[in-house]
């Protein structure tokens, strides 16, 4: 059975990108077969954030509109034998991308014995948008813990509830995880940013895992390695405990408190 | 201004404020997910025609549609003021 991942969160800059790319390789690291579909037609970047900028020869929509194979489109990761990226196209328009079209490539990587597929939602809740929800089994909100960004992803919420496949069949809701990222646990203590309990509480959904704001998250995206791999940083172990989440392993929330400062603090602070 | 104003007027819990506003707009928007598109409309037009004869705050029409079994119930409610002024009384 393949399993297909929405990563989404209706505004843009939030990390869904970052939190598709990492959960891709998470999977793949457990030996799981994954495709990683960029649905941002003429917005490409997950190719970048992959690393594989430069090997890209066809894209998602080639292949849609029958001018290549998948099998040519899909691009294997240097890293992990059994993850593959499909790049969208950086120079057609939206329309480029149909139900129909993307229906069949789903279902061909579900003949290819894929175990998951993660499909990058682009920002907003237009045709791309829709499309990368509409087929999803499940889906991964990124969130920040920001009013406009909470605000987005209800509406996004709303929509998953009712436009995607799943619940036009009548067979209700698909699986709905918030994964909340930017998370800046100094600034939840002074009381300057939302809680997860808060976004949890306005949301009411479950929170597969919380990323803390790190340094890590830029070098990773200069270098074209997931953050996932960088071992040392936090928002790489929070991307970990994540997809660990997601197989269904218990795994409790870290990186949730804010780290003290300085050796007198280390000595004198609880 | 006291030494203590000084120490007081530090910013609040921004937090919670956002909490706050989050926690009424999304309320607001959920209840209004899946009902028809014409409902805005259809409660300005309302208020144009109210306020023809009342001067009602914009704030007083409530319009809702509910789902009882099989049927819809559409739902308004109008808040009018303490005291209609005396010029829309003339009217009348």
């Amino acid at each position: 059975m393949t399993e297909i991942i929405v990563v989404t969160s209706g505004k843009g800059g939030v990390g869904k990108t970052t939190s598709s790319a990492s959960l891709a390789v998470g999977l793949a690291r457990r030996g799981k077969k994954v495709a990683v579909i960029d649905f941002d037609v003429g917005l490409r970047n997950l190719d970048l954030i992959m690393g594989c900028e430069r090997r890209v020869v066809y894209d998602f929509v080639n292949v849609i509109h029958g001018e290549c194979t998948l099998k040519q489109a899909l691009i294997k990761d240097k890293r992990f034998e059994t993850l593959y990226v499909l790049a969208a196209s950086q120079t057609r328009d939206k329309d480029a991308l149909t139900k129909e079209g993307v229906e069949r490539v789903l279902n061909e990587l579900a003949e290819e014995g894929f175990d998951y597929v993660i499909c990058d939602s682009p920002a907003g809740i237009e045709k791309g948008a829709a499309l990368a929800m509409y087929f999803a089994d499940r889906a991964v909100v990124v969130v920040n813990p920001e009013v406009s960004s909470v605000r987005d992803s209800d509406r996004i919420l709303g929509l998953l509830s009712s436009k995607t496949r799943r619940a036009e069949l009548g067979n209700g809701a698909i699986e709905q995880h918030l994964l909340l990222t930017r998370y800046n646990p100094g600034r939840v203590e002074a009381g300057d940013m939302m809680s997860i309990k808060d976004v949890q509480e306005i949301l009411g959904i479950e929170v597969l895992g919380v990323i803390p704001e790190s340094e890590g998250v830029l070098a990773a995206s200069n270098a074209g390695v997931p953050v996932i791999l960088d071992e040392q940083s936090f928002a790489g172990q929070a991307y970990d405990d994540a997809v660990a989440r997601l197989l269904g392993e218990q795994r409790s929330m870290r990186f949730l408190d804010a780290q003290k400062k300085g050796l007198f603090a280390r000595i004198f602070g609880s | 201004m006291g030494i203590l104003d000084f120490f007081k007027s530090r910013p609040k819990n921004t937090a919670s404020v956002a909490k706050e506003r989050l926690r009424i707009i999304v309320a607001q928007e959920r209840a209004q997910r899946g009902s028809p598109d014409y409902l805005p409309l259809l409660r300005r037009e309302l208020l144009e025609v109210i306020k023809k004869y009342v001067n009602v705050d914009p704030d007083a029409v409530l319009i809702n549609v509910e789902r009882e079994g099989d049927q819809e119930v559409l739902e308004l409610s109008v808040t009018l003021p303490d005291q209609a002024p005396a010029a829309a009384r003339d009217e009348l």
